[in-house]
This record gives C-alpha cells, structure tokens and sequence, in this order.
C-alpha cells in the first residue's frame, strides 16, 4: 500500500481512463481510423447535387412554417384514419396473440418444448423489419390495410410477448404457489397467480405497443400497406412540401399525445 | 371487501359493483373500437384477391428458393455501405445528441423555460418520425445515395440517444458534482470530472444498442434510394426476381444476428 503511495506522491493526478487496458484503447482508437478512412472515402458527395437541393431542404422549412392542411386535407383525412384505424386493430389483435405466446415463452410456467417453439416465433418477430415484412404481406395479400395491419400485429407479437415473458419470469413465484396449492385448474392458476402480478405491466407496455404502431404505420403506406405513408409519398412525389409539413406535423401531435396519454395511464396504474 | 348476498349468505367478490361495471364497459368499447377498426379495414381490402393469397405465397416460396447465391458477389458493396450509414450516422447523432441532452436534463440546462423546452422539441420532432420519411425528405434534398441515409440515421438516432441521455444525467449522483464544485472548479470542468465520468457508462451503452438498431433500419432505406442493400432489394422485387430477394433477406437476417450479438457483448463488457 505504502509503495503504491510512494510511487503517487509528487505526480500530478491524471483522470482515469475509461478502457483501462492501454493495448485495448489505442488498438480501438486505431481500427476506428482505418475504419473511418475507408469509410469516408466510399461515400461519394456530390456537391452540386446537395447545392441544387438546398433550395428544396429551404422550401420544406418554410413549409413547416406555412403547412397546407386545406388542399390535400381528404387525402390526409383518409390516410390518417386508416393509420388510426390499422394501429386500434393491430395493437387489439397483437395483444391478443402475443399473451398466449408470452405465457408459453416464460420459462418458469411452460415446459421446455412449448418455450422453445415461442421462444422461436418471438424470435423471428423480431428479426424482421416491419418494412420488409409489409413488403412481402402486401405481394400476398394485396395493396391495402390488410397487409399493414398484419405486419403491425406481426411485429407486436415479437415485442410484447418478449417483455411480458421476463415479466413472467421475474414475478413473486408465492402467490402463484399459493393459488395452485388451493387445488386450482391451470386457467385459474394462471388468472388469480400471474395474471395480477403483471397486470400494470402488460397495460403499460401495449399503451407504448399502441404508440409505436401508430409511428410505423406512417410508414407503411410507402410500400403499399395502407395509411397516411402512401399521402406522405404521393406529397413528396409532387415536391407538395407544406402539405408533407402538415402531414408530419399531424404525425408528430398525434405521437406527442398518444405518449403524453400512455404517461398517464402508466402513472395512474402503478 | 366486495361481497353479495344470496340466499343470506355472504359471498366473496373480486370486485365491488362500480368496479366490475367500470371494467365491463372498458371490455365493450373496446370491443366495439376494435369492430369498427376491423370494419374499415375489411372495406379497404380486395377480398377476391386474399382469396389467392396461399396460391401467390406457394408462388413466391417456390420462386425464392433456391436461392441465387452467385448474386451474393453484387452484394458486398451494398452491406459495406449499409454498416457505414449505420456506423457514421449512429456516431453524427451521438454528436449532436450530446449537447442536446446537456440542455434537456433538469440538472444541466441552462434555462428551464426556454432551452430546456426546446431541447425536448427537437427530441420528440426526430423520435416522432420514421428514419424512412426522413431518408424520403433527405433524397429529395440531397439527392439519393449513402449520403442521405447517414444523414436520415442520424437525425433519427438524435431523438432517441438525447431522451436516454438526458435520463441518464437527471439520475446522476449529485454528491460527486458539488465535491467538484467545492474545490472551485469551472462549470466546464465540473462537467468533465462531475458528469461524464458518471454518464459514460450508459453513454457507451446507448451508442452500441443504437448502432444496433441502426443496422436494422439502414438495411431498408435504400427502398427509397438512400444508399445500402435496400437498393438491391427494392430493384430485385422490381424484377420480380424472387431467388436475389430470398438472398438478400438472409444477408439482412445475418446482419442482424450478427449486430445484436456485438452490442450484446460490448454492453455486457461495459455493466
């Protein structure tokens, strides 16, 4: 100790590093030069392209301080409803399958061959993209909602089912003994054990679901799955950019309320 | 505790009347919202046409595979630009992240009234919209190309690093920050030896989990001409050529693996 004291007093005091090991840093530091200098050199700028469009990036911001909601306003009427309309839909339903599905992935209460096979669609959920799912739904099954709203429960599944399965396995495992020790069947042992439990978590977490929902059905419509994505497209096609500001601003209220709502929700069920 | 009377004997309730109303009315408009929704939907949807949806996808499996391996050589190109939009874009957001965060903590903004709501403006502005939109705005301004999609990711990526940052500072050990400020340091140097050290942690921890998600996002932005494998995949579908697109979604798939494996590690090194 007193050696180590020594060997201090008199230094100037360095802050410490946050990698410790020096190998390891500098060895990061280099790749990351190497990595940028090839990185930067295959991106190709061009220059007088960006110049040409800056006049475009102007207009969108002046659209954003002029929006158009009036001469586009059916389109945006009806391509915000069939949003709101795909987003109730999909949450419902993505609810409605994922929470058998987050039962059988919680390792706790389902045997092992029932978790890995949940396990697995949990999986594939999630590692799909909405957009390329959509892509795909909308070649089988056509342009319009449907394919949107299947991608949306789709995606929920994976996500809802992943966070309410570590819920599952995190809860008190005594209430649920106690309501099996009562001589309860299994939908009862699954109702008044684990149901309660993580109630306020599976509220929480499918008012957030609602909010996403909402967010990447503006999205899909650019691949043909319905809502306001496909106006968006259509008003940047047209180089229309007060009525995309408006379009985005709509977008951007809504996002903003369904958030400040969930907030509420989450805060009054705690 | 809820009881009813039957027959003069007390039974036990989960729930007393206002309670069990309350939650049978919530079930029935709910139900009845989500009738409405699917109504609209069912509308908007070409019946005839989901009638052939098993043939359309037995089509599309059979066309998919196998698939066209050799075309994989086409692809490096596109995967290398995919990880640079990713990469430099997650680290252009950091940057611009950080000073956003800074003045969007109760703790380190500069005024409560004007910068701090501001700063929260711009957070919910970039997280509200998708980074699709804003790789659609981007081609349209800067012209289509890996240049757009950096840019699209990391206006992105501002929103969703600067919220998770901006938590991280509000939660810091103020203890640490007055020692600093005891010894009579600068507000500048209170930040560097207060704050980072404390935040840098979760700071690394951000960076890797959103260049994760990035990866993800940036490997679809060439649909709409920003640059990446999307590109491949949207002019393959174009062609219909089934067998490319089979293959590129398996590289995606890999891709993904792969990313969520990294940052995996890496946060687990860090915590």
């Amino acid at each position: 100790m007193s050696t180590d004291l020594d060997a201090i007093v008199g230094k100037p005091w360095k802050k410490p590093s946050f990698i410790k090991n020096p190998a390891l840093r500098w060895g990061l530091v280099i790749l990351a030069v190497v990595y940028f200098y090839f990185a930067f050199t295959t991106i190709d700028v061009n220059w007088a392209r960006i110049y040409r469009g800056l006049d475009r990036g102007w207009q969108f911001i002046l659209g954003f301080a002029n929006p158009d909601f009036t001469s586009r306003w059916s389109d945006i009427y009806a391509g915000f409803m069939e949003s709101v309309v795909m987003t109730v839909a999909s949450t419902v339903a993505g609810i409605a399958i994922s929470i058998p599905i987050a039962l059988g992935a919680a390792r706790n209460i389902a045997p092992l061959p029932v978790y890995m096979v949940c396990r697995f669609i949990v999986s594939i959920s999630r590692a799909l993209n909405e957009i390329i799912v959509a892509i795909i739904l909308v070649k089988i099954f056509g342009f319009g909602p449907l394919a949107g709203f299947l991608t949306l429960s789709f995606a929920t599944i994976g996500f809802l089912s992943k966070l309410l399965a570590e819920e599952i396995e995190s809860m008190n495992m005594v209430a649920p003994e106690a309501i099996q020790s009562t001589g309860s069947s299994w939908a009862q042992w699954i109702n008044f054990g684990v149901q309660p439990q993580v109630m306020p978590r599976l509220i929480g977490l499918s008012m957030y679901r609602l909010d996403i929902n909402f967010r990447e059905s503006a999205v899909l419509g650019l691949v043909g799955a319905g809502g306001i994505g496909a106006t968006l497209n259509t008003a940047f096609d047209r180089y229309e950019f007060d009525s995309v500001a408006a379009i985005l601003l709509i977008i951007i209220v809504t996002v903003m309320s369904l958030e400040y709502l969930s907030g509420v929700i989450r805060e009054r069920i705690k | 505790m809820p009881m009813i009377e039957k027959n003069g004997q007390k039974i036990w309730q989960v729930r007393d009347r206002k309670a069990q109303f309350i939650r049978w009315a919530m079930w029935f408009f709910g139900t009845v919202a989500f009738l409405m929704a699917w109504k609209v939907i069912s509308d908007g949807t070409e019946w005839y046409y989901v009638q052939t949806a098993p043939q359309a996808a037995n089509d599309i499996i059979t066309r998919a595979w196998p698939p066209k391996w050799g075309y994989i050589n086409k692809l490096w190109g596109p995967i290398w630009d995919t990880v640079n939009i990713a990469t430099i874009g997650t680290i252009v957001s950091l940057m611009l992240a950080v000073p956003i965060a800074f003045m969007a903590a109760r703790n380190t903004t500069p005024s409560m009234l004007f910068v701090r709501p501001l700063a929260l403006l711009v957070i919910v502005a970039s997280r509200s919209v998708n980074s699709l939109i804003w790789a659609l705005l981007l081609v349209s301004i800067v012209g289509p190309g890996v240049l757009a999609g950096v840019v699209a990711i990391s206006i992105r990526s501002i929103g969703f690093c600067a919220k998770l940052l901006y938590e991280a500072i509000e939660e810091i050990n103020e203890t640490q920050v007055e020692a600093i400020t005891a010894t009579g340091a600068r507000p500048w140097q209170v930040m560097v030896y207060g704050i980072v050290p404390q935040i840098m942690p979760s700071f690394a921890g951000i960076a890797v989990f959103r260049w994760d998600i990035n990866i993800r996002e940036s490997t679809v932005l060439g649909l709409v001409g920003a640059g990446g494998i999307g590109l491949q995949l949207n002019s393959s579908l174009n062609i219909l050529s089934w067998s490319q697109v089979s293959l590129i979604l398996m590289v995606i798939l890999f891709a993904v693996v792969i990313s969520e494996w990294v940052s995996a590690k890496v946060r687990g090194a860090i915590i």
